[in-house]
Order: C-alpha cells, then sequence, then structure tokens
C-alpha cells in the first residue's frame, strides 16, 4: 500500500463524503444477502444508475445479519432501507402484516406471465405480489460420476432414500478420504432443518397437524432421523454437527464427498473449475423419494426484492425491483457475465434460452426440480401452513432451530434419535404454546 | 507500594461526594455517572417493560401484559442451566488461561531483546481481529477435520484428526476466545511491568534469589492490581460472547456450547420475540451482578491491601 | 557479561517463538488471502498468489470510506470517553468516598446487560432520535459501552500514583484542572495510553452496535467484514483479504504507539 497516495485519497474521500451528503438526488438504500447473484447485481447496477439517473446505496451483508437487521428495521418503521432482499419464507409474514407494498404495477414490459407460477405463488398474498423473485433454488442430488462408474452403480433418476443410503456404503473410501455422502449437520433452521424437513416430507410425515399440533414423535419423523444418523455415522465425513451449507460446499468442491443433497444453486459453483476441483465429474439428479411420497420434493427458496411501506421513494424503488428481476437483466448477467452466472429458478424465459441451455447443462434438471415442489401441499398429509422445508409463521426460526440442535446432538453421539426428537416435541409444544396456538 | 500515611479507605467522609480533604468532587465524577445513569436507566426501564409484555417483532397482532410468562418460559428451559454452567465453564476457563498466559508473556516480552518491539505487536495482534473472522478463520482453515491445517499435521504424524466442534464444542470455542484474550492479558500487564521497581528485581538477584522465587514473590504481587482489571473487564465481554458460538457451531451439538447469551440471542434475533428477549436480559444482568459482586467481595478485596 | 548474552540470545528465540505461535493464525490468514478461492479450501503452501481477491474486495466496498468511518468512530468515541473518565477517575482514587467501589461497581454493571437482548429498544430510541447511521449515534454508543472499563482503568492506573505529589501541588494552589493536565496525565502517561488504545481497538471491533446501527453513511470496516464473511460459495480467501484490510490500519496505529505504550514514566524512578 502507498501511504502518499492513501492521504490524498483520504482527503479526496472525506471531500466526495461531504459533498455526498449535500446533494438531494433521488438515492435509494438497498439491503441485499452477500450471496454472488446479489453481488453481480451490484455490479451491473452503475448501468441502471447512468440509464435512470437514480443513485443507489448498497448494504451487503451475510445471511443471519441481513435478517437480522431488516427484521429489526421494518418491524420498529426505521426507514433506513428502500429496498429488501428477503426469502420466501418472511416474503408472505410480512406481507401478512401490512409492511411490503404490493408489486403489481412493474409496468408493461414485466411479464409476470413467464414467472415460474411455483415461485409467484411463494410470493403472494391473496392474489397480490409482495416481492419479485430475485432467484430460486431447490434441492437436488449431487454426485460424483467417476466414483458412480468406478463402482458400477447407475444413478437412478429418482433415487429412494434407502438407495441413496446403499449408494453411500458402496463408494465411501474413508482411507483416501472419500466420504460417501455429505449432508448438512450445523444446526438451524435454514441449516440442517431445511434437508431433513424435505426428508420428514418424503418419509410421509409433517411439523404440525391440522390443529397445530407438533408432530416430532410420529413414526416419519422417527424414519427420517434413523436414515440420516445411520448414513451419517456410517459413511459420512467426521465432524459433521459443524457442517453447513459452505462447510459442505467446501468438502464437495475438493472432492471429499461421493454425493451431496444440497440447494441446487450450488450447481453453477461446482460447475466451475475456479470453484471446483471436480468440476469435470460431477452429475445431478433429483432430491431423493420413498415408497410413502414418490413425489416427494426437494426444497423450495428464493431471494426476492421487496419494498417496505416506510420508503418515501417507492416509484423509484419500484423501477429499480423491475429492472433487476426483468427478463432483460438476465439477459444482460448473460452477455456480461456469463449465462452460467444468470440468476436461476425465477422466470421461464431463462429456461427457454439456448444460450443458458448451453452454458448450464443442469439448467433442465433444476427447472423440474423447482417445478416439482409445491409450497402449498408439502406434505402426504393435509397441513395448516404453507412452505416446504420451513413452516411460514414467525415462531418458526426459533422452533427450527431448536429442534435442529436436538437433532445435532444426536449426531454427535450424545442422545439417540428418539430421545432427541422427543425433546424437539416438548420444545416445540412449549413454544407453540408461548405463541398462543392453536390460534 | 504507596507510602500514604493514612490508608485510602479509611478515610470516612461526612457527606457523600465531600470528602475530608475538602474538594468538592461532584462536577468531576456527575458527567460520567450522569451520562451512565441516563444510558443505564433508560434502556434498562425500556427492557424491564417488556419483559412484561407479549411483544414479537414479526407478530404484532399478539400485545398485552404478559405477567411472568416471559421469565418462566425462559427459566423453565431444559437448556437454561447447561446454558449457565456453559457460561461459567467458558469464562472461568478462559479467564484462568489468559491471565495465566498473559502474565508469562507479560514476563517474557519485559525482558529486553532483539526485535522485542515488533514482537510484541505480533503477540497483541490477535486481539485486532473481528470475533466473527477469527471464528471462521479457526473454523475453516485450521480445527476443520478434513481440511483444516490440523487435521493435515495430525494426519502427517499418523494421527486421527480431532473433530473439535463435534466432540470437544465448548472446549474448542474457548480455544478460540482465549486466543483473543491472551493478547490483552499480556497487553496490560506488560503496560503494568513498567511500573516494576527495576532495583528491587536487581537486588532480589544480588541476594541469590532465583528466577522463580523473584517472579513469585516480586512479580506477581507487583501484578495483583492490574490482574483483577484484567479480571473485571475480562469477565464482562466474555459474558457476551455469541458471535464465536453463532459462526462455529450454533450453540450445538444439542446445547453443548449454548452459553446465556446465545440463547437469549435465540429469543430475541431468532425468533424475534422482544419480550423473551428482555427477560433473558434482566435474568441475565442480574446473574452478572451476582457474579460481580462476588468477584469484588472474593478477588477484589484480597488484592486492594 | 557473557551470561547476559547468552540470555538475550535465548530471551530472543522464546520471545519470537511465543510471537510466532500466537500470531500464525492470521499469518494463515494472510497466506490465504493471496490464494485463488480454490486454493483456499485446502491447506497446501504450494500455490499461484495471486491478488484476486484483493481486486475482488476492492472493486465491491468502499475500503477507505469504512476506513474513515472507522477512524472518527473509534478515535472520536475515545477521545469522549476520555473526557467524562479522568475527571471521574482522578476524583474517585484521591478523593474516594465511602461509595466510590460501589460506584465502580455499578458502572460496570451497566455494561452486563447481553447486547444482544436490548436491539430492539436501543433501535426504537436511535430511530426516535435520528441517531441511527450517523457518526454523532455510533460515538456515543461506543462512549457509553467503554466508559465503565475507561474509568474503572484509568481509576485503578491514577491509584499507581503517589499522592504525595498531588499533595504538594495543591498546597502550591494547583486547581484541579491543572493538577490533571500537569502532573496526573504525563505521570500516568503509560496507563493513560493503554487506556485509550484499548479504548480505540475496543470500539475498531465493537460488531454488534456498529452492524446493526448503521447502513451506509456510518458504517464502519466490521460491516466491510460481514459483507465478506458467510456467502453461498467458497469466501475464505476474500474473507481473510477483507479482514487483513481491516486490521491492517489498527496494527500501523498498534505498530506506532507501542513505543509510547511501554516506554512511558516507570513509577519505580518517581519514587
Amino acid at each position: 500500500m502507498r501511504f502518499a497516495r492513501t492521504g490524498g485519497l483520504l482527503a479526496a474521500l472525506l471531500a466526495s463524503t461531504i459533498a455526498g451528503r449535500a446533494a438531494d438526488e433521488p438515492t435509494l438504500t438497498i439491503a441485499t444477502v452477500n450471496n454472488g447473484d446479489m453481488i453481480i447485481m451490484q455490479k451491473l447496477s452503475p448501468k441502471f444508475e447512468k440509464d435512470t439517473g437514480i443513485k443507489l446505496n448498497w448494504v451487503v451483508l451475510e445471511e443471519n445479519v441481513l435478517r437480522q437487521r431488516m427484521t429489526t428495521d421494518i418491524a420498529t418503521k426505521g426507514g433506513q432501507f428502500d429496498i429488501m432482499t428477503i426469502g420466501a419464507y418472511e416474503t408472505p409474514i410480512w406481507a401478512k402484516q401490512g409492511w411490503l407494498m404490493s408489486l403489481d404495477d412493474l409496468g408493461q414490459g414485466y411479464d409476470y406471465k413467464d414467472l415460474i407460477p411455483q415461485v409467484k405463488d411463494g410470493l403472494s398474498l391473496d392474489g397480490k405480489m409482495y416481492a419479485a423473485p430475485f432467484y430460486a433454488e431447490s434441492s437436488f442430488t449431487y454426485y460424483r460420476k467417476d466414483l458412480f462408474d468406478k463402482a458400477g452403480i447407475t444413478m437412478p433418476e429418482k433415487p429412494t432414500y434407502t438407495q441413496i443410503a446403499e449408494y453411500a456404503d458402496k463408494i465411501t473410501d474413508k482411507k483416501n478420504g472419500i466420504y460417501g455422502i455429505c449432508l448438512r449437520g450445523k444446526p438451524g433452521w435454514g441449516e440442517n432443518m431445511a434437508f431433513l424437513g424435505t426428508a420428514v416430507n418424503a418419509f410421509g410425515g409433517e411439523w404440525f397437524d391440522m390443529k397445530w399440533q407438533p408432530q416430532l414423535t410420529t413414526q416419519p419423523w422417527k424414519d427420517a432421523i434413523t436414515w440420516y444418523l445411520d448414513v451419517m455415522k456410517k459413511d459420512g465425513p467426521p465432524g459433521p454437527t459443524a457442517n453447513g451449507f459452505n462447510e459442505n460446499q467446501a468438502l464437495f468442491a475438493s472432492g471429499k464427498c461421493g454425493m451431496w443433497i444440497d440447494a441446487t444453486s450450488g450447481a453453477g459453483r461446482v460447475y466451475d473449475p475456479k470453484q471446483s476441483q471436480v468440476a469435470d465429474k460431477i452429475a445431478f439428479t433429483a432430491s431423493p423419494v420413498t415408497d410413502k411420497d414418490p413425489k416427494a420434493s426437494g426444497w423450495f427458496w428464493s431471494w426476492n426484492l421487496a419494498i417496505p411501506t416506510s420508503t418515501k421513494k417507492a416509484e423509484a424503488a419500484k423501477k429499480f425491483v423491475a429492472w433487476a428481476t426483468s427478463k432483460d437483466y438476465v439477459k444482460l448477467v448473460g452477455e456480461s457475465e456469463g449465462w452460467v452466472a444468470a440468476p436461476p429458478g425465477t422466470r421461464l424465459s431463462t429456461y427457454d434460452s439456448p444460450e443458458y441451455k448451453k452454458a448450464a447443462p443442469f439448467a433442465p434438471t433444476v427447472l423440474k426440480a423447482i417445478e416439482t415442489t409445491d409450497p402449498k401441499h408439502p406434505t402426504v398429509n393435509p397441513v395448516p401452513y404453507t412452505g416446504v422445508q420451513f413452516v411460514a409463521i414467525p415462531e418458526f426460526q426459533a422452533i427450527g432451530t431448536n429442534v435442529g440442535q436436538d437433532i445435532s446432538a444426536a449426531l454427535a453421539g450424545q442422545d439417540t434419535a428418539d430421545a432427541a426428537l422427543k425433546k424437539g416435541q416438548a420444545t416445540t409444544e412449549r413454544t407453540m404454546k408461548q405463541a398462543g396456538y392453536p390460534k | 507500594m504507596s507510602t500514604s500515611a493514612l490508608p485510602r479507605d479509611a478515610v470516612a467522609s461526612p457527606k457523600v461526594g465531600r470528602s475530608k480533604r475538602g474538594i468538592d468532587t461532584r462536577p468531576l465524577v456527575w458527567p460520567s455517572i450522569a451520562a451512565l445513569l441516563v444510558w443505564m436507566i433508560v434502556p434498562l426501564a425500556l427492557t424491564l417493560y417488556f419483559s412484561f409484555r407479549n411483544y414479537n417483532l414479526t407478530d404484532p397482532t399478539v400485545q398485552g401484559w404478559a405477567g411472568l410468562s416471559n421469565y418462566t418460559y425462559l427459566l423453565t428451559d431444559d437448556s437454561f442451566i447447561t446454558s449457565i454452567i456453559n457460561t461459567v465453564l467458558l469464562v472461568g476457563g478462559v479467564l484462568i488461561t489468559t491471565i495465566v498466559f498473559g502474565t508469562l508473556f507479560a514476563v517474557l516480552f519485559d525482558q529486553e531483546f532483539y526485535g522485542q518491539g515488533i514482537s510484541r505487536l505480533f503477540v497483541v495482534a490477535p486481539f485486532f481481529v473481528m470475533p466473527t473472522v477469527a471464528a471462521l478463520v479457526w473454523k475453516n482453515l485450521l480445527m476443520d477435520p478434513v481440511n483444516g491445517l490440523f487435521a493435515y499435521m495430525a494426519r502427517g504424524i499418523g494421527l486421527e484428526p480431532i473433530t473439535w466442534f463435534t466432540t470437544t464444542p465448548l472446549f474448542s470455542i474457548g480455544l478460540i476466545v482465549a486466543w483473543q484474550w491472551v493478547p490483552f492479558a499480556t497487553l496490560i500487564l506488560l503496560t503494568a511491568m513498567q511500573s516494576l521497581d527495576r532495583e528491587q528485581i536487581e537486588a532480589a538477584r544480588m541476594d541469590g534469589a532465583k528466577p522463580i522465587a523473584r517472579f513469585r514473590h516480586i512479580i506477581v504481587p507487583h501484578l495483583a492490581r492490574p490482574i483483577t482489571v484484567v479480571v473485571m473487564i475480562e469477565t464482562i465481554f466474555l459474558l457476551g460472547i455469541f458471535a464465536e458460538i453463532l459462526v462455529t457451531t450454533s450453540g450445538g451439538p444439542g446445547d453443548a456450547s449454548t452459553n446465556l447469551v446465545y440463547l437469549v440471542y435465540k429469543t430475541a434475533l431468532l425468533q424475534f420475540d422482544v419480550g423473551g428477549g428482555s427477560a433473558g436480559g434482566i435474568v441475565a444482568v442480574v446473574l452478572a451482578n451476582v457474579v460481580a459482586i462476588f468477584l469484588v467481595r472474593t478477588v477484589a478485596r484480597n488484592l486492594d491491601n | 557479561m557473557k551470561t547476559k548474552q547468552r540470555d538475550k540470545i535465548i530471551m530472543t528465540f522464546l520471545g519470537w517463538g511465543v510471537a510466532f505461535l500466537v500470531f500464525f493464525p492470521i499469518l494463515w490468514m494472510a497466506i490465504t488471502s493471496f490464494k485463488s478461492e480454490i486454493d483456499a479450501i485446502t491447506p497446501s503452501l504450494f500455490f499461484h498468489p495471486t491478488l484476486e481477491s484483493y481486486t475482488t474486495v476492492n472493486e465491491r466496498v468502499n475500503y477507505f470510506g469504512a476506513v474513515i468511518n472507522s477512524v472518527v468512530e473509534s478515535v472520536g468515541a475515545t477521545m469522549v470517553c476520555l473526557a467524562f473518565a479522568v475527571p471521574a477517575a482522578y476524583a474517585m482514587a484521591f478523593y474516594p468516598g465511602r461509595k466510590t467501589k460501589d460506584l465502580l461497581m455499578w458502572m460496570m454493571s451497566t455494561k452486563m446487560m447481553p447486547a444482544v437482548g436490548v436491539l430492539v429498544p436501543i433501535y426504537v430510541i436511535f430511530q426516535q432520535l435520528g441517531l441511527l447511521d450517523t457518526w454523532t449515534g455510533i460515538i456515543a454508543m461506543f462512549t457509553m459501552m467503554n466508559l465503565p472499563i475507561v474509568v474503572w482503568m484509568l481509576y485503578s492506573f491514577f491509584r499507581e500514583v503517589p499522592k504525595e505529589i498531588l499533595e504538594a501541588s495543591r498546597m502550591d494552589g494547583a486547581t484541579p484542572m491543572q493538577q490533571m493536565r500537569l502532573l496526573l496525565l504525563p505521570l500516568s502517561l503509560p496507563g493513560v495510553m493503554s487506556t485509550a488504545l484499548l479504548s480505540i481497538i475496543l470500539c475498531w471491533n465493537e460488531a454488534f452496535w456498529s452492524i446493526n446501527l448503521t447502513s451506509v453513511k456510518a458504517a464502519p470496516l466490521t460491516q466491510l467484514i460481514v459483507s465478506f464473511s458467510s456467502p453461498e460459495g467458497l469466501f475464505w480467501s476474500k474473507l481473510s483479504a477483507a479482514s487483513l484490510l481491516a486490521i491492517a490500519p489498527i496494527l500501523v496505529f498498534g505498530w506506532l504507539t507501542q513505543r509510547q505504550l511501554v516506554r512511558g514514566l516507570t513509577f519505580g524512578a518517581v519514587k
């Protein structure tokens, strides 16, 4: 670093900050999560600024911090942000509180019909859309073609949980540092419970029955958790209770995992030789199913742009939201950053684009994974809630995290599956009672 | 130490704030007190108020008085006792580690050697690293049981790598925290070493006192008061640890690494239950004060004379 | 003489050995920051060094803006804090009353409320007062946060100063202000310096309030780091680079001040 130059820069910067504060231009403050697709949005945004004259301020934060920051602000009418990046979980809850503006008037060219129906439904309340999808994901099974070939296994299009366990056993080679399967073990509603939520659905279970009674001690939960604990103990990596999405991606990308069941949005990255040592050896298939629910899907998640009702710059904010979630934006990313980086899972036109199909061979599998999800009817039995791997009520973050902790205790060998689920049932009942359910 | 004729605490003051020596100390002290009073009373009053309310940020439809339910909910949580024990273990363990190593390092870096100034800075450096970053670096680059450096070294000498955060979560977190706070203890104690009477040490050396004897009888007593300072300050910060837990284990497995603050964090900032979080805040303040009183009664009093 | 030389060499090895061990995680972080993301996930020493991560960090965030905010906020808060704390600690150390100890304890106890439990009340207060995302707000926050600690530390350092010196100056007609400025502060300079340094470091690293109460204009380096921590995908190299950039200014500052810190006046000489 050159200090002399730094000094000059400091002075210039100070001057520009002061000048910037004095001026009164339309400036939007955007809070967003620090995932790759959003970083690209930030990078491309000068084009929007140039076209419209609207200035943008970015607050880019890690997911946990972002969620806490935005919830505090919107609930106290803090008014710090004009555009917020929120998940599929928050959108219906916040819309119900009247905190979000409806986004049904994003202009003529917006083409609402082009949005993937599952995605749009998840962001709508009483027929009005309250957040515009930026990218969406489901979950599916990543596997190592080379290892499967070596073991003489062909991965079916819809593997069952039993098959997955079998395959994991066959390809595990701990001496050479190959673990048959990597699954999330770090406790959290968005970590281990995201995967386990879909597994429970597949085994025919659900979080709550129609009377909002927690169902954690039912057979499907026991089956799902027992399956998970068995396969992880036999064929999983060491120390799995600290592994979340990132840790598992690092393990898979460094060639330590035979299979990995996780977010479809990771596909672009493990396919990228710059971020993966196994880029040319991987393949994808659907999230596993069971006999009880042969239609079982992966999870459903989306990151979306929403406008809080507390903003004073709604018009400008809508302009930006429309720009960043439009067909043209997808095209812009494709052309300037390469088509593999185009934001996935939101628009049908993306999946029709020949350039995208060519650059992202996993695209059809991803689209299929998203289209098979059904957030409104996620389980075999009828349930009073929506959401696949989550329950769209405010209390779920705490419930999911607590149950996740109980299961991680079982994964660490401190507890049995039954005991963990009993504990989880008890804490869930407590939380629901505290929140005044059944409502 | 001081040759003051009067033991300080023996100076009885007839009126609060006006000492016997005739100086009105109130204008000197009150700005701090007033500021802190406002600082303390306003949030405390609000917190106390919220702790008796039903108030969830994400669900404003539920409102009204909650009675003691926020407190009973927290106090009857299975994890509550565990979290208290974990808090005590974490604070106690890290305190002992930092004091021991801090004292040793302070003595070491007080010696004259080549590049003493620079090496001091290296030792203090971990204190400058943000807790989240420290935790992420340790967890992923060093302690990861598959791709971490420690695992590579263990395998290199034919050992099975330790699964730090699964088998010894609290210890591992303590290790990271201690790494951040040993430099703090070193910094404070090293500063205190400057005021040590060198002639006394030299004299003791001439009299044939062994280094260990000199350390025990001259250095340790001299450092007694700065050590209290370190204990006081560290206790406060260590009681508040949650970032390291969040990024490494999320309190798990089970509740093996959940401390009281993390428990409150789950209520207040994951569930956004302001009522419950406030109750947790009040409980933590009460408990912290119990600890503080205990500390003052035992440690501070002993060291003062 | 010979043994002295030998001792010095032994001490050099010992001192640098310890320094290396303690500093090692940061060194490893520094090495990682020059790797590409794909190299960073395995602990190899053989890699093609690259400035990729630094370029990325530089492209994505306004580093110097964040440095300015961090400097203004931590130095500002420390100065305000000292202005409050020096008189208070002076009075407590040299004119203690029956309640002095309790007062100190009470001050310390204000720090024991877990921040995570009181975010919402504080956020509402800041919002009402228009302090969100302002230098003033963060400086006020940091001042209050560190005041008890600064008072406590100054108190304990001041008590090391022989009372007789101040007594004598008082007899000569020095006001409390003069006593503090001309005698107390110079005499306890190492103590005051290390207190100030400590306060600056605590502010610099404070990562709860500084992140939750700022968004754009007053956002310090801690927020910059959070924007590189734990995204989906590989991030260890970028996080390492951002962290190094964030601690670099305070390391330089520490390096410049450490002489001050430890040279100072020794009380042994005063006695």
